[in-house]
Parts: C-alpha cells; structure tokens; sequence
C-alpha cells in the first residue's frame, strides 16, 4: 500500500511538474518596430516551446575565419574574438532568441529564427568590430543640460512616463553606499543632486546617477522607453557637444530592480583598435587581483601617454561597437605603451572576457559565409502542419492496435502513452531544446520505441499465465524478465543517438535530442507508471482470476 | 483474447539460405547502381543554391526550366515539391566562378533565378513567389559526409562495448554485422528509389542503426535466457526457440511503429517523405536482419571461435553427439 501511494504521488508530482512547464508563460521577445525600425521588447504569452528555424522559418549562417586574404594563424582564437563581436551585436537582430555558437574550432552559427533580411543580417554580421577607449563625461555637462531636455520634451508634449517612486531611488541609492564602490570622490555629489535628477521630467525621471560621473542607470523594463526618447531631434539638439551617449553590456541588479547603465562619454576617443596590439587577462600572484595587461603600438603608446597624463583620476569607457564593456576604469596614473586593467576581486572569467573584447576590437576577424539557409515561414507552417496531422493520425492507429490487441492492460498502456507525450514535450520545454522538423519526426518515431516496451512487458505475462502462473506471480515475472530486454535494446538506441547528438550538427541534433527524450520519457512511462496501474489493479481486485491482457 | 503467431514453432534458421539469396538480390544489383550513378545527395552535400518557388497556379517545370535556361541558368534541376504549385531549383555553386564559396554567389544566383522567373512568368508576388534559399559549401558537404561515417563508425564501436559487457563479444559482433548488413540494404533501397540523401535521410539511416540494433538485441536478450535455461539444446534450436517465443512481440512492435512511419509516408509531406521512406524500410531490413543476418551468424561465430566457457558451443554441438554440423530438434529440418 505504502509503496503504491508513494508511486502514485511521484507520478502525480512529474506530470503536474510537466503541466506547469507546459503552461503558456509570458515571454518577452525582442522585435523589430516597423514603424521606427528599433528594437523594442514585447512581452507575449505562448507555450514555451522553442520552434527551430524550419519549423518558423528565419536564417541560419554558418561562417568560418575568411583566410583567402593572407592565413590567420590561431583560427580558434580568431573565432572566439569574432563570436563575441556578434553576441554583442545581438540586440540588432529582429529574433526571438538568436543563436550564436562556436562548432568545432573554427566555425561560427548564428540561426536567427523570424528574421527575414538575410542581407541585413549578413552586414550586421560581417560590419568590422570597432574598439576605443574615451573619457566619461567628467563634468556632468549631460545631466546639466537634462533640465533643458525635459522642458524641450514637455513643450512637444511628452508625458511622463516613468513612475519613479521615491521608495525606488532610496532603495537603489542604498544598495549602492552599503556596496562601497570605487566612485567616491562623485558619491556626495550624487546624493545631493539625487533630487534634483528625479525631478518629475520626461527623461530626467528614467536615469538615476550611477556610481561614477557620466554614469546613469535606466530600471531595465524603462530602457526601450528611455530609448526613443534619446533618438527624438529635439533631444539630440540639446544633448552637450562634446559628448555622446552610449549604453552599457551589463545589466546591474540593486535591490530587487534590474538597471541598464547608460554612459555619457567625449565624442574623441583617446585611442582605438587600431593601436592595440595584445591583450592577455592574468590573475596577479602578489594582490591576488584579476588583471588585464594590454599592449599598444609605439605611436599608440606615445599618444595614449599624453592623454592618460591629462585624465588621471578619470574614468575611461571601453568602448566595443558602440557599446560600454563591463564598468569603465579609473586611471589611476599615466600609461605608456603598456598598461594594465585591474579588475580587483572580480573572477578571473571576467578578465578573460575583458581581453577578449580587446584582443576583438585589435584584430577584426574576417568572417566568410559557408552556409547560408533562408527558410519561408510558409513552409514550415505546412510542414507543423503535416507533421502533426500525420503524428495524430500514427497515433490513433498505436492506440487502436493497442486497446484491440491487449484489451484493459492496452488501455493502460495506451493512458501511459498520453503521459509520456506530455512528459516528453515538458521535458523539451523545461531543458530549452528547439523544436525542429527532424525532431517532430524523432517524437512519432519514438511513440513506436514507447509502445515496443509495453508489447515486451504484456507478451511476458500473457506467455507467463500460459505456464499456468497466477495472475500476480505472472504480472511481477513478466515485468521481471522483460525488463533486461527493455534495457539492453533502449540504452543501446540511447547510446546511438548520443553519438548523433555529438557527431551531428543542427537538424541531426535536434533529432537526437527528441529521441533521447523520447526514450528517457518512455522507460518512465511503459515500465514505472503501467507497473503502478497493475499494483492498484492488482490491489483493487486481489482475488482475480484471468488478467486482460 | 486476440493471439498473433502465440506458440510459433518456425523453422527459421533452415531458411537461411534463402534469405541470403534474397538479401544479396537486393544488395549487389543496388549496389551496382550505386557504384555506377552514386546517389542523388541534397543540395546540403553537393553545395549550390536551392530554391523553392511558390505559383498560384500550377505552371509546370518545363516552364520554369525554359525560364532558367533564357536566363543562362545551365544544368539547374528542377523539381516539382509535392504538388504542382511548389517547384524546387537547384543551381551548382561556382558555375559561372572557379568553385570558390563566395558570400555573394548564393544571393547572385538566386537574383538570377529571381529575375529570370520575373521575366517569363511575371511580377514577384502575385505570379510567383520564392520561399526559401539555401547555400551550402561543398565543402560543409563533404565535412558533414565525413561526419556521419564517423558517427555510424563510434555508434558501432560504442555498441560492440556495451553488448560485450551487457553479454558477450560474439553477440556484439553478430549484431554490429546485421546492423551492417542493413546499411547496405538501406542505402540500395535509397538508389532504388533514387531518394535525395539529405541531413534528415542521414538521420534516418543512423536511426535505423538504432532501430536494427534495438530488434536484435531483443531476440539476443531471449538467446541469452535460453541458454541459460536450456543447457542440453544446442544453438541451432536455442535460435528458433528465441525468433519463435519473441515473434508476437515482434509482429506487434513492427506493426505499431510501421503504423507510424506509413501514416508519415503518406500524410507527412514532401519534406519528411525522404525520411519516412527509409525509416519504413528500415523497420523491414531491421527485423530481416535481426532474424535471418544476425542469428545465423551468431551460429557461425559460435562454430568458429567457441567460446570459452563453451557455453555457446556446448549448446551448438551438444557434449556426446559430436555432429559437427547443428541439428535441430523435431521437427528435423531437411537440409
């Protein structure tokens, strides 16, 4: 009995736990606007099954080191500096979730599912990745001239958007103090002025000053909002000369709100890409700090040493595709042709990705197209579809065969075949898995390989009660017997399409993948929870004496 | 109670010989044709621009062809996909070019074909209308065959290991050789029908690997037993007994999952019928082999290299007959 009401709730357990992975979430998706052709978020309730770029159509690029104009030495390193480039660049694709990844060495994917302009997507790709350094606004001469934004906003008659409650810059001022950082010398003057930047302003109420001049945190949901209303002409005329506003990588966490920094910096960069020659992260035996050592050309050298002369105790942004990398620097003294980043308690993984972003900015990757695959989401409507009209149809005929063939023990198989269906599309859910048109086809293939396990466990009863077993000797021999046949045949099927998943690449994977799920969920459903329908059976009816089957 | 094929006793191994015939019918005339035309890979292996075009009405590939040829599009293929509205174009890469991949060689000759279809058949969106473009390298094609070798090559490796754990090393190899022996018949099959090798008909032979081996380590799993419950019998009757007791499971299974891959043959489009095709044969092949390849030569590696607990050969020449070819019990097969 006991063991019976623990199976039962572990049933109960998985396919709620399967129920609630499938239930429709909202999920933010990041899409193109028509109208002003920004980006912009857009929250939308679906089913969180990630469709493959066959089954929703969109691009899929696979791009190798271009190396017809002169070798690239070190491809691996080259591919690396070039998938951070584009990851960097991802907010530019019109795509839900882009994916960008390194296969094998040398090899880069970027499937980008909905996206419909391959051209766009190609130049966004192959523009060259641009590195500089420049000087945060020291002066706050862009908060100075907010006032005059926002009156300029009003007068175009532009509500307020932000509701910025005071609770809210108490807390994120707070986190920030307790927290310490490095920008003390612009800490007093931030919290005095912290009323006068909230001033109830169109956009003076979505920046709050961050923890260095130049520095301002926009709360995440607000950025597409602060956004458009940076790129309005009436704010781009008032913005200070001189300076340029730029958004940063991270996104910071105070409190329980997440922030984007937005950087005011000079419009000259101090040195660029181009003068960079090597940049290699290190963890410092003697502090104990994570370091980035960089090395610049000699004509670099000599100019960085009278800029970096001119700006000590400033903070200076790195700058990649015009994007702020991690939190600009302070220079704490004149740097010559080599200067060193410290990042201080931070991981050495963060500097390994500083020098990255360096090492991208000096040496662009020349990146070649070698597959290029531009699929209508037409097609792969019909082929959903088709797909799962012949998926139905497969399976009614299972059930009919089963139910006809194996009475009440088939029915309970049959039932066991539901859960496993909804097991194996939560589990694609819950891991994240893409759906794609091979795996459509691995999932009706595997309802087979679902199915073949029960017909092993029933035809070993049914051969059991023949010897003249009872009916529950019979039950617990027939699972007993069967089961090193189950296993044998289903891990060794399971060890294939491992192979494949490792071996394949794109649409064998995703095969693979459905069929291993497919698997994992049928030796759960086939053997546990039929074995849990014949024990309550069992239990329900003890003194029975012929077993449907 | 329905029963199917409950209490067979076939004679299956006496049968052998002429499954061998069958089989080898099969294979070398295949294999024959595949040596002389080589198969019709996709466009994923041969690298070129692939691209489906869509009419409201259906215009015909003769059409379309004449359009291309107008246009200077040489050697294009064109298929109609499915119905008569959808028409599939395949254009080699680098034939205007020296067969170096270039970004704008895809986008060239699909321009190409595009302009080419405006010519003959009219404005972009109401007369036509081009779905997809594909480029592949030939070089991704060549890098992509290489892999799935190498993936059915690991699989056998992998599956020689876990079988000679699971059971013993003769049984990993007479299953790993059935399997073989279905490679061989799949991809006749495939030259018989001509079916485009894609990734996805790739992915379909290696999960018939799967499949193959699935099926007879089912009936190995019922040898095993066997021998262990039956100790005077030897191998030949072990083998019939096993395909005898494991055939209801067997005509069950392959007709549920035939069940499936028929209903996508039929229903699942022009995309997946590639797939389906092979994976219906591959069901047939599977159990054929796992019956006829991979008992007879578990048979034969026993004779050659008895095991050496004997536990095999005991069963195959039983101690004190002495016979040194097998026999079977009643019914006695004539050989």
């Amino acid at each position: 009995m006991r063991t019976i009401r623990n199976r039962v709730i572990v049933i109960v357990g998985l396919a709620l736990l399967s129920g609630w992975l499938l239930l429709p979430k909202d999920v933010t998706q990041r899409v193109r606007d028509v109208a002003t052709g920004r980006m912009k978020d857009t929250t939308v309730r679906r089913v969180p099954i990630n469709l493959g770029l066959d089954l929703q159509g969109g691009i899929h690029l696979a791009l190798e080191v271009d190396q017809s104009k002169g070798p690239v030495p070190d491809c691996a390193d080259a591919i690396q500096r070039a998938e951070r480039v584009v990851r960097s660049r991802i907010d530019e694709f019109g795509t839900t979730e882009p994916v960008v990844q390194i296969q094998g060495r040398c090899r880069l994917i970027v499937e980008l599912a909905g996206e419909k302009d391959p051209a766009r997507a190609k130049s966004v790709i192959q523009r060259t990745a641009f590195l500089e350094f420049r000087i945060t606004d020291m002066n706050n001469l862009f908060r100075d001239a907010l006032p005059e934004i926002d009156r300029a906003l009003h007068e175009a008659g532009v509500q307020v958007a932000g509701q910025a409650t005071g609770a809210n810059v108490a807390q994120l001022f707070g986190a920030d103090t307790s927290k310490g950082k490095k920008g003390k010398p612009a800490k007093g003057k931030a919290a005095k002025d912290t009323t006068e930047l909230n001033a109830p302003g169109a956009l003076s109420s979505l920046l709050f000053q961050g923890s260095l001049p130049g520095e301002y945190l926009v709360p995440e949901e607000q950025v597409p909002a602060a956004e458009s209303l940076l790129a309005r002409p009436e704010v781009q005329r008032l913005i200070p000369r001189g300076i340029n506003l730029k958004w940063g990588t991270e996104v910071a966490s105070r409190g329980a709100r997440a922030y984007r920094a937005l950087y005011a910096v000079e419009d000259r960069p101090i040195i660029t890409g181009e003068e960079l020659e090597k940049a290699t992260a290190r963890r410092d035996p003697v502090t104990n700090q994570s370091v980035v050592d960089f090395v610049l050309s000699r004509s670099g050298g000599r100019k960085f040493e009278r800029e970096t002369g001119r700006h000590v105790g400033h903070y200076m942004a790195i700058i990649l595709d015009d994007r702020v990398q991690g939190q600009p620097p302070v220079i704490k003294s004149q740097i010559g042709q080599r200067g060193i980043i410290e990042l201080g308690s931070k991981p050495l993984q963060e500097a390994q990705d500083l020098a990255l972003v360096l090492r991208a900015g000096a040496l662009p990757a020349p990146l070649a197209i070698v597959e290029e695959r531009t699929i209508g989401p037409s097609l792969g409507q019909d082929s959903i579809k088709d797909g799962i009209r012949a998926g139905i149809v497969g399976v009614v005929l299972v059930v009919l065969i089963m139910v006809i063939y194996y009475r009440l023990s088939g029915v309970l198989a049959v039932a066991a075949l539901g859960l496993y269906v909804l097991f194996t599309l939560a589990w694609l859910a819950g891991f994240g898995f893409t759906l794609t048109l091979p795996g459509l086809a691995g999932l009706v293939l595997s309802v087979g390989i679902a199915v073949d396990a029960n017909v092993l466990i029933f035809e070993r009863i049914r051969e059991e009660l023949q010897h003249g077993k009872l009916v529950r000797t019979a039950v617990d021999e027939g699972f007993k017997h069967a089961m090193s046949a189950i296993i044998d045949s289903n891990v060794s099927t399971a060890l294939t399409a491992f192979i494949l998943y490792l071996v394949g690449t794109g649409p064998v994977q995703g095969f693979a993948i459905t069929l291993i799920i497919g698997i994992a969920a049928s030796m759960v459903t086939a053997i546990f929870v039929v074995r849990t329908s014949y024990m309550i059976w069992l239990q329900r009816r003890p003194d029975m004496a012929t077993l449907s089957v | 109670m329905i029963r199917l094929f409950a209490n067979a006793n076939y004679d299956f191994i006496r049968w052998r010989r002429w499954a061998y015939a069958l089989t080898a019918a099969i294979i070398i005339p295949g294999f024959a044709l595949f040596l002389v035309h080589g198969l019709n890979y996709s466009i994923e292996f041969t690298g070129g621009t692939l691209i489906q075009v869509q009419t409201p009405q259906p215009v015909g590939a003769a059409t379309i062809r004449g359009a291309l040829d107008a246009a200077g599009i040489r050697d294009a293929e064109i298929q109609e996909f499915g119905d008569p509205l959808d028409y599939v174009v395949r254009a080699r890469i680098g034939q205007g070019g020296g067969g170096a991949v270039e970004a704008g060689s895809t986008e060239a000759t699909a321009a190409a074909v595009d302009s080419a279809l405006a010519h003959a058949l009219g404005a972009a969106p109401e007369h036509y209308k081009i779905v997809r473009i594909e480029a592949v390298g030939p070089k991704v094609g060549r890098e992509l065959q290489g892999k799935a070798f190498l993936a059915i090559f690991f699989s056998f490796i992998v599956t020689l290991i876990y079988l000679a754990i699971r059971f013993e090393w003769r049984f990993g190899l007479a299953a790993v050789l059935a399997t073989f022996h279905d490679i061989l018949t799949t991809i006749a099959f495939i030259r018989y029908l001509n079916l485009e090798v894609s990734l996805i008909v790739v992915g379909a032979v290696l999960t018939m690997v799967g499949y193959s081996l699935n099926d007879t380590i089912i009936i190995f799993d019922r040898v095993r037993e066997n021998l262990r419950k039956f100790r005077r019998q030897n191998l030949y009757e072990i083998l019939n007994l096993s395909i005898n007791e494991t055939l209801p499971r067997s005509v069950l299974t392959h007709g549920t999952t035939m069940a499936t891959t028929v209903a996508l043959v039929l229903l699942a489009g022009e995309v997946l019928r590639p797939f389906a095709l092979v994976m219906t044969f591959a069901i047939f092949t599977g159990t054929f082999s796992s019956i006829y390849i991979a008992a007879p030569l578990l048979m034969y590696i026993e004779k050659r290299w008895p095991g050496q607990d004997a536990r095999g050969a005991r069963a195959f020449r039983p101690a004190g007959t002495g016979a040194p070819e097998p026999r079977a019990p009643q019914p006695q097969p004539t050989r």
